[in-house]
């Protein structure tokens, strides 16, 4: 039981840590739009061929 | 030495004190109440002064932040401002009164309020000013010589506010930064109230002697850290509402909510720091975040409302090509539509919106007045003809002279006489509000007699019976009632494809008397279709479409739209045949070559040009409702397209069931009696009128109002926008104008009308499911309450008991979310146009489940 007494402050920094990631998750706009990502994961496989070419090129350094 | 600017609070810089005029010993300073005071930069001194000289000095007595810094102050020019916005947002109510509304910026406080109301109301000329702390927004009305938004602009300006004029952009941002802010605080006291009962489920299960006291303390100290955030951060809202009602000594749902909070946070303090009584850290967690748990998909859903709003703009042109040395020369400058004059001359490209009213004066054209008007076919228009400001030019290029400004022409007007009917509206919500207030009252009384009886018979007693009323009564079922129900409808009914708007919708639906329908794009789809084809020569009817629709390929003309569109259907493949140079004339039709033959679409004196002449006038009298089109080529006829408007699919099933309720339905149409009458016989609409104008409209529907009818109003387009927001609910149709959207209290963004028969359904379901909550609340406050006044009741036991009658409410409204499989109207195959809307916003609601 004497543990207690360490781990309830420890839970309590950790929920405060907890909402330092969820604002800084929050500020850099994770969050606004919740229903786009997940529509884009299925909308890759109806992307014309050619675009996916030229995605997949820019992302081959130069040589 | 440095100090801080008296005004803006900024440090004053170190080269100032070099100054020359200062007793001081600084460059700038005003003397405020007879005191010297120090100022960072001109911009500072010179507001500072502007207040001090205006006699309104007081403010910095009554202030309790700093003044906006100049520079902020300055940033924005004031005739940038000027120039595009404020000619579209005035309003002249009569001859020469002016009204706008401005979005404020840098409101803090009270004293912002009382500086910028007093300011204004100096100023000459102004009637009357109007400044909403929560919304930011300035409403101000005054007589045209004497006084000018330039005028006010420059008064807020001196005294350290940036006003812009209200516009739905950046109320669309607003409302998006609000929606974040509403987010960030529901997780927090999500995450807060898991973690809180964490500390709180020990202490309840513990038996005696199983926990010591130092772990019991350490249970309530570390539930008094997190409990912190969720009242200082996430309750803010309802300690602002609070703030507010009591300041308008209405006091709302917010006051006892936040008296709540507050008392019970303050008593469960008390105990932690005296080590004994009882705490409420879960109940208060908790309750926080059911109640930030409705407001958020309240707010959800009014923010998809938001889209429609910008769309609006559209409607209304900015600017305008004017062609300022006309005759001599062709050149065009970008103006604002605000600035055109009587007589000015402004060259309109196909595909603009008419920036205001105008004669044609060279070239012809035909125009979309589908917004103006709902009258869907497109008009032709030629040299001398009369333009209506708002239409869309819709072929060929002409220069017009403008017969009106633009704050005078016939859009602006239909916009006036939508401000002018919005203004007896909110009388349910006042009246929601009034009973709220109340029933808050009284139960504040109540707490205080019992903390005052309490204290006659057992002092140490009173303070904790007290926080335990609040606790127990404390309005968590009573306040989620109506919005928890509402919420889940809402929710519900954004997945069918309504967007419900003004949350009154559902329950003043439920109580309508008579149900009010416009024609076109209400009843009707709102653009021709081809009804029938007439074979005329030797080629079939699939070649005659395909030529027909190559043809039409390159024209945006809605009847070129209706012929694609049967092409698609038919499933003809019009990019094989391709057409030369198809040449479009105005008002006549289109020509072109086609595999070496020549081919002409059009109005049949048109087409006989070419193709010879030919008795193909029909003395079908349907025909006089519907659009003929002619398709010839060299020598020979080939076929005649008859396109109308047709009736919805589902028309004729929404009617019925509002008439199996019992409802009194009514046709309200601007066109002919005649048409109007032909399509209510054939829905089954005994009521339908015909030659009805906007005003006509508004008119009969205020006199409906007047014998007491409750009117449900269904229409599209911005000549229904005034009444749609008389009407006590209004619907829109989601294909319709934006104006008409924004004035309405939902709107039908699936575009099938039978979807007001699902708005109507859940409609009786939640006032069903509010009655059982509000029941059910009632009933819990009748025994709980008492209970808790004599003492009866643990605290602990009162929290469960709370949180409990909120989780049955919200359980109870949840069910509203469930969408019931069958329906009557099902069987009516869906309008195909309009099933992309629908699949659409269904399916985005299913993502972000």
């Amino acid at each position: 039981m004497e543990s207690l007494y360490l781990l309830v402050p420890l839970s309590i920094i950790i929920v405060f840590i907890a909402i330092r990631v969820f604002f800084a998750m929050s500020d850099s706009g994770q969050f606004d739009d919740m229903v786009g990502p997940s529509l884009r994961l299925l909308h890759d496989d109806d992307r014309p061929v050619t675009a996916d070419k030229k995605d997949f090129e820019k992302e081959v350094p130069e040589v | 030495m440095t100090s801080a600017c008296f005004h803006c609070g900024l440090p004053v810089p170190a080269n100032a004190a070099v100054g020359t005029d200062t007793d001081a010993g600084m460059r700038w300073t005003v003397v405020i109440a007879g005191k010297r005071q120090p100022m960072c930069c001109p911009g500072c001194q010179a507001v500072a002064q502007s207040i001090v000289d205006n006699g309104l000095a007081d403010y910095y007595d009554t202030r309790t932040g700093f003044g906006a810094t100049a520079g902020d102050a300055m940033l924005v020019p004031p005739e940038l401002l000027f120039d595009d916005a404020i000619a579209q947002t005035e309003a002249g109510v009569g001859e020469s009164i002016d009204e706008a509304i401005f979005s404020i910026e840098g409101i803090r406080c009270g004293a912002c309020v009382w500086l910028i109301e007093r300011r204004l109301a100096r100023l000459p000329g102004v009637l009357s000013v109007d400044m909403n702390v929560a919304t930011e927004r300035l409403q101000m009305r005054w007589t045209r010589p004497t006084c000018q938004s330039g005028v006010i602009l420059k008064a807020l300006r001196e005294i350290g506010y940036v006003a812009f004029t209200f516009d739905p952009v950046t109320h669309g941002a607003r409302l998006e930064q609000s929606r974040k802010t509403l987010f960030r605080r529901l997780f927090i006291a999500g995450l807060l109230m898991m973690q809180v009962m964490m500390y709180a489920l020990p202490v309840y299960l513990a038996t005696d002697g199983t926990m010591d006291r130092s772990m019991e303390d350490l249970m309530r100290w570390a539930g008094l850290l997190l409990t912190l955030p969720a009242v200082l951060y996430s309750a803010q809202p309802f300690f602002k509402g609070a703030w507010v009602a009591l300041k308008n000594r209405m006091p709302g749902m917010d006051v006892p909510v936040a008296l709540g909070i507050s008392a019970a946070f303050l008593g469960s303090v008390d105990a932690t720091l005296r080590g004994a009584g009882d705490v409420y850290f879960d109940s208060i967690t908790m309750f926080i975040f059911l109640l930030l748990c409705s407001r958020y998909l309240e707010l959800v859903a009014r923010r998809k409302a938001a889209s429609a709003l910008d769309d609006l703009q559209r409607a209304l042109p900015a600017s305008a090509l004017l062609m300022p040395d006309y005759p001599n020369r062709r050149d065009t400058v970008l103006v604002a539509a605000g600035q055109l004059r009587e007589g000015d001359v402004i060259l309109i490209r196909p595909g603009d919106a008419i920036a205001t009213d105008g004669v044609v004066l060279e070239g012809a054209t035909s125009i979309d007045a589908s917004l103006l008007t709902g009258e869907s076919r497109a008009q032709q228009k030629s040299i001398g003809a009369d333009l209506p400001g708002g239409a869309i030019n819709v072929s060929q290029p002409v220069t017009v002279r403008v017969s009106r400004p633009a704050d005078k022409s016939t859009l602006s007007v239909l916009v006036k006489l939508i401000e002018r009917s919005g203004q007896g509206k909110p009388r349910l919500a006042m009246w929601a509000d009034r009973a709220a207030a109340w029933f808050v009252t009284v139960l504040l009384l109540f707490a205080v007699l019992v903390f005052l009886v309490w204290h006659a018979i057992d002092p140490a007693r009173a303070w904790p019976i007290a926080i335990a009323v609040m606790v127990v009564s404390c309005p968590c079922a009573l306040s989620l009632a109506t919005p928890a129900a509402l919420a889940a409808a809402t929710d519900r009914l954004v997945r069918q494809g309504a967007l419900i708007v003004q949350s009154h919708v559902l329950e003043t639906l439920d109580r309508a008397t008579h149900i009010v329908f416009d024609k076109t794009g209400t009843l009707t789809a709102g653009k021709p279709v081809l009804l029938h084809t007439q074979i005329l020569g030797a080629s079939a009817f699939r070649r005659c479409l395909q030529i027909a629709a190559a043809l039409e390929a390159s024209s945006a003309h809605p009847l070129a739209a209706a012929i694609s569109q049967a092409a698609r259907e038919t499933e003809l493949s019009v990019q094989d045949c391709l057409v030369s140079a198809p040449e479009h004339v105005a008002g006549q039709g289109v020509e072109g070559v086609l595999e070496g033959v020549r081919y002409r679409l059009g109005r049949a004196a048109y087409v006989a040009e070419i193709a010879g002449v030919a008795d193909v006038t029909t003395s079908d009298p349907a025909a006089a409702e519907m659009s003929s089109i002619y398709l010839g080529g060299d020598g020979n006829w080939l076929a005649r397209f008859d396109l109308a408007d047709g009736v919805r699919t589902d028309a004729a099933a929404v009617v019925r069931y509002f008439r199996s309720l019992g409802k009194t339905v009514i046709l309200l149409s601007g066109d002919a009696q005649m048409v109007a009458q032909k399509i209510g016989d054939s829905l089954g609409i005994a009521h339908a009128l015909g030659d009805h104008l906007p005003q006509d409209k508004l008119n009969y529907v205020q006199a409906l109002q007047a014998s007491g009818a409750v009117v449900a109003m269904v229409g599209d387009g911005i000549n229904d926008a005034a009444v749609l927001r008389a009407a006590d609910v209004s619907f829109a149709m989601g294909s319709g104008a934006a104006l008409a959207q924004m004035n309405a209290d939902c709107v039908l963004l699936s575009g099938k009308l039978s979807t007001l028969c699902e708005v109507a359904e859940t409609a009786t379901q939640t006032v069903g499911v509010i009655r059982q909550n509000l029941a059910w609340a009632t009933l819990y406050n009748l025994i709980a309450i008492p209970a808790a006044a004599f003492g009866l009741l643990n605290p602990w036991l009162s929290g469960i008991g709370m949180s409990l009658s909120s989780a049955v409410v919200v359980l109870n409204a949840l069910r509203l979310r469930r969408i019931p499989k069958m329906h009557q109207w099902d069987d009516i195959s869906p309008d195909e146009a309009s099933a992309p809307a629908a699949l659409s916003a269904h399916s985005l609601f299913e993502q972000g489940r």
